[in-house]
């Protein structure tokens, strides 16, 4: 250990290798403790979870399209407490919008983003064996799934699962049902994963990284992940204190979310009061604005990637692009109350916060923009990680860019509660975000069997997914625009104002059930090819970055000898070099 | 296969791993409690009266906690420092006071709490209760945890001493630091909750 920085080969670990070759089928597969092991549970969960909120979503767009029509078969699965004669009941539509939101977010991206590719990429591409606490990082995994069972198992309570969106907005979520307390339990358990998980990344990342691996030399998916587990560390505790206050409120009888005399169902609450509905609002949003950006920021890093691996050129701006991203870091932390323009809280507060909302805005530019003329005179590849990553870029611009008027206080106002805030976000998370995970699963897929998926069913399922997420979303920016309400159980067929678009509620529909159709070859191909894939070497798209040193799949503990980098992440097409790529972990 | 710095330090950031590990979960800790704490404030100053905490709690006995568990954490450096030196028979000494005096701290808590249930008093009865019972409470369960820890290494953890000194000395020194946090959170609870 003379070399600062140096990871030198332990004198165990030839007995240690041996005794891991003894692990059972439980120990290896279940409760492991190897990173590629558990960053491919929390992905298989994560995708799970995915299709599960996706298909609430079906069902829900079923009423939304056709307000009362009885659903064919499904219907009459779902019994008379959710679907009385085929039909949807509107608690049963709040259970449903409430926990699309939950799966999809905590359950659904964050899982399958950092604790999947963070888990099975990080440690690889600094150069580590494992994580900096793999019993921690299995623990890490076992919370999740526990809180994901216990959100699952609270569509089996009385009264079904919560029902207050996934804000929980108080004071209705103190007052509605069994669900919501099912809600805040699988809630904490959730936060206590990210917390340990966002403890394990950082360590890893400052302490593991191999020799000669500089901060400035991170490939840009280490930073993001970097910055991502900072503001899961920080964000993610207010609102376990809030998630503890709502419980307070509703198994202790306390009222820290409940105003005085506030009347429910013609009588006044006999309460205490003296409680503060917006303190729940500030509290989720504190952790739920920079949420956004773990959401989105892991999904950048894969696109850098692979955006640079198939330009054959350094990224533009490599170092531009993480300056702005630690700053888009600390400033997502002062932006919050722009999600709560409409609750009146003063001309003072919301100066302060569109203001900060405009600032946040530049770096994420910044980041886009040196991605977009990273392409620029480029030989590019159009293999199908290419293919998604370069629609991320058009989809998260519409995305990003049709934010910019909800956080003017002004424009937030009349848009706030319609249906162009659900386009807004949804171009950020799923046509952005989720266009950036099936990137990455196409590009790393390789390492983590030693196969490609087939390229016909990826183009396949590229083109049509493209396609259709614009189907769904970009009517909604037509409906919201024309003030259709984004709360209502008919989809707004009770307002005459909604009449001459609510035809797009069912272009939106279908556009969803025929996506769904498209997930099929990706299913087929995600299993298939662990067999029947085309065999790769250990680094089939010619990569520079250190994960590609190492076997595929990697053997426990990753590397035969451990890698050291010798220059900066994105060495393409170097002048003079005999190939088109220098890898950083070639001398 | 053995993870580097688990033990001896990185050169080039002056740690090993779990030094960072417990840094980074104060700060998140430091979250959790702020997030309480402005709650706190916010609540109180949004009340149009608010009673002053030693009218409802009792001063002279969360005095004697604050003290309890300002003694418990020299105790707990005296405890690492121990190890430091080498004399792992005192290190057991000053580790088991540690634990007996967080003992000492919820027997008091209990006769607190049992006092208020008594007359009457609840979560349920007013803001000031709820905050209160609130904070005390999440920070009695760090209390708990940091004593279920710190048991942890007086008995069966403390048999890393014979195979590594070094490593067991660290989670020590680890295990101290949470707890001091927990000491520290109380000397801001006490002011705020019965001084204020």
């Amino acid at each position: 250990m003379s070399q600062p920085g140096a990871v030198a080969p332990p004198a165990s670990h030839v007995a240690h290798e041996a005794h891991h070759e003894e692990l059972g089928f439980w120990r290896k597969y279940v409760f492991s403790t190897d990173h590629k092991v558990i960053g491919i549970q929390y992905g298989i969960t994560g995708l799970l979870f995915l299709l599960f909120g996706f298909s609430l979503m079906m069902l829900m767009r079923w009423q939304l399209a056709y307000p009362g029509a009885a659903l064919p078969l499904l219907g009459r699965i779902l019994g008379d407490t959710r679907m009385p004669g085929g039909t949807m009941l509107p608690e049963f539509y709040n259970e449903l919008g409430a926990m699309h939101g939950t799966i999809m977010v905590f359950l659904g991206v964050v899982p399958l983003a950092v604790g999947g590719f963070g888990n099975f990429v990080v440690p690889l591409q600094i150069g580590a064996q494992d994580m900096a606490f793999p019993r921690l990082n299995m623990a890490s995994y076992w919370f999740f799934f526990v809180g994901g069972v216990t959100m699952l198992a609270s569509f089996l309570l009385p009264g079904g699962a919560a029902q207050s969106g996934w804000t929980s907005y108080a004071p209705l979520s103190v007052l509605a049902g069994a669900g919501q307390t099912g809600w805040l339990i699988g809630m904490i358990f959730l936060i206590t994963s990210s917390l340990l998980g966002a403890i394990n990344f950082i360590t890893t990342i400052i302490q593991l990284r191999a020799k000669g691996l500089t901060f400035l030399r991170f490939p840009f998916f280490v930073w993001t992940q970097f910055v991502t587990a900072f503001l899961l560390l920080m964000a993610f505790p207010p609102l376990e204190a809030a998630a503890a206050m709502q419980l307070m409120d509703r198994v202790a009888g306390t009222s820290f979310f409940l105003p005085s005399g506030l009347v429910v169902s013609g009588q006044v609450l006999t309460r205490a009061g003296g409680g503060n509905p917006l303190l729940w609002q500030h509290l989720f949003w504190f952790l739920a604005h920079p949420e956004v950006y773990v959401l989105i920021l892991p999904a950048m890093g894969i696109v850098a990637e692979i955006i640079a691996n198939n330009t054959r050129k350094p990224l533009w701006g490599y170092r531009s692009m993480v300056y702005s991203l630690v700053f888009l870091g600390f400033m997502s932390f002062i932006v919050w109350a722009h999600h709560m323009f409409m609750t009146g809280m003063g001309t003072a507060m919301a100066a302060f916060f569109q203001t900060t909302t405009m600032i946040i805005s530049i770096p994420s530019v910044v980041i886009l923009t040196a991605l977009m003329i990273s392409l620029w005179g480029g030989s590019i590849r159009f293999n199908t990680p290419m293919l998604f990553s370069v629609a991320f870029l058009p989809m998260f611009g519409i995305g990003g860019l049709t934010g910019l008027p909800l956080g003017l206080n002004v424009a937030d106002i009349p848009l706030h509660d319609t249906y162009y805030v659900i386009a807004h976000f949804h171009y950020v998370v799923a046509p952005g975000t989720i266009f950036g995970l099936f990137a990455g699963i196409y590009y790393w897929y390789p390492k983590a069997t030693g196969r490609k998926m087939n390229e016909m069913l990826g183009k396949i399922h590229f083109l049509g997914t493209l396609v259709c997420m614009n189907v769904i979303f970009m009517p909604m920016f037509i409906m919201g625009l024309a003030g259709v309400s984004r709360r209502l159980y008919d989809g707004g067929a009770g307002y005459a104002f909604a009449q001459p678009v609510l035809h797009l509620n069912v272009v939106s529909s279908w556009g969803a059930w025929i996506m769904a159709i498209f997930q099929l070859p990706f299913i087929f191909n995600f299993f298939w090819s662990i067999r029947h894939g085309e065999k790769t070497g250990d680094n089939p798209w010619q990569a520079t970055t250190i994960e590609w040193a190492s076997p595929s799949p990697p053997p426990h503990g990753n590397f035969a000898v451990a890698p050291e980098a010798y220059r900066g992440p994105y060495e393409y097409s170097v002048p003079g070099a005999a190939r088109d790529f220098s890898p950083q972990f070639e001398a | 296969m053995d993870i580097p710095y688990t033990v001896e330090i990185r050169r080039d950031t002056g740690l090993n791993n779990g030094k960072i590990g417990i840094w980074l979960f104060l700060a998140s800790e430091v979250m959790l409690f702020g997030a309480l704490f402005a709650s706190y404030i916010l609540i109180r100053t949004g009340a149009p009266s608010w009673p002053r905490g030693d009218t409802i709690l009792n001063v002279p006995l969360a005095t004697l906690n604050t003290m309890v568990l300002i003694s418990s954490s020299v105790t707990m450096v005296m405890a690492w420092a121990s190890l430091k030196r080498h004399r792992f028979g005192t290190f057991r000494i000053y580790m088991g006071a540690t634990i007996l005096l967080g003992f000492a701290f919820l027997v008091v808590k209990y006769f607190e709490y049992s006092h208020k249930f008594e007359i009457g008093l609840f979560p349920s009865t007013n803001n000031f209760l709820a905050i209160y019972f609130t904070l005390t409470g999440l920070h009695m369960l760090h209390v708990m945890g940091g004593m279920a820890v710190n048991a942890y290494f007086w008995g069966p953890g403390a048999k890393l001493w014979k195979t590594n000194p070094e490593w067991f000395t660290n989670r020590v020194e680890h295990s101290g630091l949470f707890w001091h946090f927990v000491d520290l959170v109380w000397i801001f609870l006490f002011p705020t909750l019965y001084l204020l």
